[in-house]
């Protein structure tokens, strides 16, 4: 355990939340993901103090959860952004300059990939393909696939996700 | 009131398709949102309905909609003339994706009338063995990489004994510089309903799962969408057309990991569990989810079907050269002028694709290198553009097909930087349970930056060499197994980007 006792065990709001989508994919385990992706939504991240009401539900361990929720690069421990910017760095869009192009966003957001803005407005992410390598190079704006992105339409991105 | 269609394909989308559906709604133009047509560089592409057929305008911006002529389909600087008349269109052999872009699609209406469901039809009066024979006469191999004959992986299914078995497919489509799974999920969903249905059929499965990639959303949507449009329309779920045939069929998403594209990983993960790869045997046609048997393939050895059962097994092993049969829809793309979709008969050349039909390279410089076969696959220098795309010549050149994945870099590319990458891809990927694919891939990183740095550069180069070999050689899977491809392939094709002269390499 973490030791961490000025915390409560659960916060009740996110176990209650945890409980009630759980409950909605019937308390099945094998729909964790699911579970942990509707979670995710409704909270923004996937909060520590959910996964034993998800335990208790899904009737696993604790440390079945936990696995399961650190093993997948989309489910986040802790807040975003406002907004979240996946950038390719895949060959395709390599082939297109993905490399600059992070390079030049990471230097006009002034974050580094994994990381939030100052304002809070922006978490950039690297992703590997997101099928838009015809249109290389791509990033992904929240749900939305943008191709062709070049330092114009990503500025303009930006002040879209800032507005 | 003129009809028109816009793609609802997100790659359509990435390059403001929903804008330029917007402003031809606002114009009064009744617009349909069907699938992309595959030519990818022409998107947004607008068609629109005459009694001739469908002319297109493209690349369409919302400026050029107030000045296209809808009401006549004339002339007009984006004109391009009947879409079927279109070489790149023309030169293609459309069997999978004859119907995407021509049809709405999660319209059942639309899809019956255009051949939809004939497959299916015929299947619903044919015993399970009848159906495995059909596809195992057609010649179809797995399309998700490995390229397993299908008909037997489906008769290992039906030859089992289980009170429960499953249908599972693959739309994980992790490889980079592939699209053609999100192009039939989201232009002719239907179709993969219904090579699932007929799987089912087959083997006597009566549950399904899709494992879409969570990276993308229109594909998920659509496919659930489509999913309802066919319960509806009772083509899926209880009592299939009053037979006393049953599927039921579920999207799941993925969660952002590459291995789970591997079919045992994929099934953890669709128990809800870390992915990581099963050893095999047991293999999964017997002990797949949940420890039933169960038929796995990727969306394009499903969608492949309807067309083999409609038109028979021998029509489509008509297609193709030598062991691989039928068509495939490769996926230009990268430094690409005409990047997209292209389904054509095994034995195209590399150079018929990525020339004839992609025009070369995007930046207009010489073609360097191609990437073959995703990530995994080799890197192929433009010396080889010979090279006939069938699953035994690209190994005998020490590449693969794979998914059908094409990645042109033009001459700027560094080749140290592109191994190095793959090696670094196996690092974050990497499921953890094998020492050589886990620590070999994070030790490949590092031994190629020294060689770049030029330190002990033959000794380096040695020991990268064996490090690829035990890769190779001790691991469980093709992850570890295969990224040595791509490295070895740049060592081997392009030596001169691993020797620089020092001063140049630290540049
Ligand atoms: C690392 C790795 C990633 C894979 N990714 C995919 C994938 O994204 N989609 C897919 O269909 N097959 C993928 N495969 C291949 C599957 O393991 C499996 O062979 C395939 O789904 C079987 O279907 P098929 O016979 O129709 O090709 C991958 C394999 C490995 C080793
Ligand atoms: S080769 Fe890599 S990805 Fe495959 S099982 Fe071993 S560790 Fe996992
Ligand atoms: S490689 Fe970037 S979208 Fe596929």
């Amino acid at each position: 355990m973490s030791g961490k006792t000025t915390l409560p065990d659960q916060t009740p709001r996110e176990a209650t939340v945890a409980r009630e989508i759980a409950l909605r994919h019937g308390n099945r385990a094998d729909a964790l993901l699911e579970i942990l992706h509707d979670l995710q939504e409704q909270l923004g991240f996937v909060p520590e103090a959910a996964l034993p009401a998800l335990a208790k539900s899904l009737n696993l361990s604790r440390a079945e959860v936990h696995g399961v929720v650190t093993f997948y690069h989309d489910y986040r421990r802790e807040p975003a952004g406002r907004h979240v910017i996946k950038v390719c760095r895949a060959e395709a869009c390599q082939s297109m300059g993905a490399n600059e192009l992070v390079s030049m966003i990471e230097r006009f957001l002034k974050v580094k990939l994994g990381q939030t803005t100052a304002d809070g407005a922006i978490t950039l992410e690297a992703a590997y393909c997101l099928g838009n390598c015809a249109l290389s190079p791509a990033v992904m704006v929240d749900d939305r696939l943008i191709g062709r992105v070049d330092a114009g339409k990503f500025e303009k991105i930006a002040a879209e996700c800032r507005s | 009131m003129s009809k028109v269609f816009v793609p609802r394909d997100s790659a359509a989308r990435s390059v403001g398709a929903d804008e330029v559906a917007a402003a031809l709604a606002a114009a009064g133009h009744q617009v349909i949102r069907n699938g992309s047509r595959g030519l990818l560089f022409l998107e947004p592409l607008v068609e629109v309905e005459t009694r001739d057929g469908r002319i297109a305008y493209g690349p369409v911006t919302v400026e050029d909609v107030a000045s296209l002529p809808i009401a006549t389909a004339g002339a007009h600087r984006l004109r391009l003339g009947k879409i079927e008349d279109h070489p790149y269109l023309r030169n293609q052999e459309r069997l999978t994706f004859a119907r995407c872009g021509i049809t709405d699609p999660v319209s059942v209406p639309d899809y019956v009338a255009h051949g939809g469901f004939e497959g299916l039809n015929k299947a619903l009066g044919l015993a399970g063995s009848a159906v495995v024979a059909e596809v195992t006469g057609s010649g179809l191999r797995g399309r998700g990489g490995a390229g397993f004959p299908t008909g037997i992986k489906w008769k290992t299914v039906l030859d089992a004994q289980a009170d429960q078995k499953y249908v599972c497919c693959n739309a994980d489509e992790g490889d980079s510089g592939t699209f053609a799974d999100r192009m039939v999920m989201e232009g002719d969903p239907l179709m993969l309903i219904e090579g699932m249905t007929i799987a089912a059929l087959a083997v006597g499965a009566t549950k399904g799962f899709i494992y879409i990639r969570s990276e993308y959303p229109d594909a998920i949507a659509i496919m659930k969408e489509a999913i309802g449009a066919a319960i509806a329309a009772n083509w899926l779920g209880a009592n299939i057309q009053g037979t006393d045939k049953s599927f039921y069929l579920e999207v799941r998403r993925g969660a952002g990991s590459y291995i789970c594209g591997e079919e045992t990983a994929m099934l953890e993960s669709l128990e809800g569990k870390r992915g990581t790869v099963r050893p095999k045997p047991p293999i999964p046609a017997l002990e797949g989810l949940f420890g039933k048997p169960t038929v796995i393939n990727n969306v394009l050895s499903f969608a492949a079907v309807p067309f083999i059962l409609a038109q028979g097994g021998a029509a489509y092993m008509n297609y193709g050269m030598g062991r691989s049969r039928g068509t495939l829809p490769f996926q230009l793309a990268g430094n690409i002028r005409q990047g997209g979709l292209v389904e054509k008969a095994f034995g195209v050349t590399l150079r018929e694709l990525v020339e004839g039909f992609g025009g070369g390279t995007f930046t207009g410089k010489p073609i360097r290198a191609i990437q073959v076969g995703g990530p995994l696959g080799a890197y192929v220098p433009a010396s080889q553009l010979d090279l006939a795309m069938d699953y035994e010549t690209l190994a005998a050149a020490g590449a693969m097909v794979g998914h059908g994945g094409i990645v042109v870099f033009d001459e700027t590319v560094d080749m140290a930087a592109q191994a190095r990458f793959a090696m670094e891809f196996c690092a974050i990927e990497s499921c953890g349970k094998c020492t050589p694919c886990r620590i070999g891939s994070t030790r490949g990183v590092e031994v190629i930056d020294k060689i770049v740095a030029g330190e002990d550069r033959d000794a380096n180069l040695e020991l990268l060499s064996d490090l690829c070999q035990t890769m190779t050689d001790g691991s469980l899977c093709a992850m570890g197994g295969l990224t040595p491809m791509p490295v070895m392939s740049a060592i081997r094709h392009f030596p001169e980007d691993f020797d620089k002269p020092a001063a140049l390499a630290a540049e």
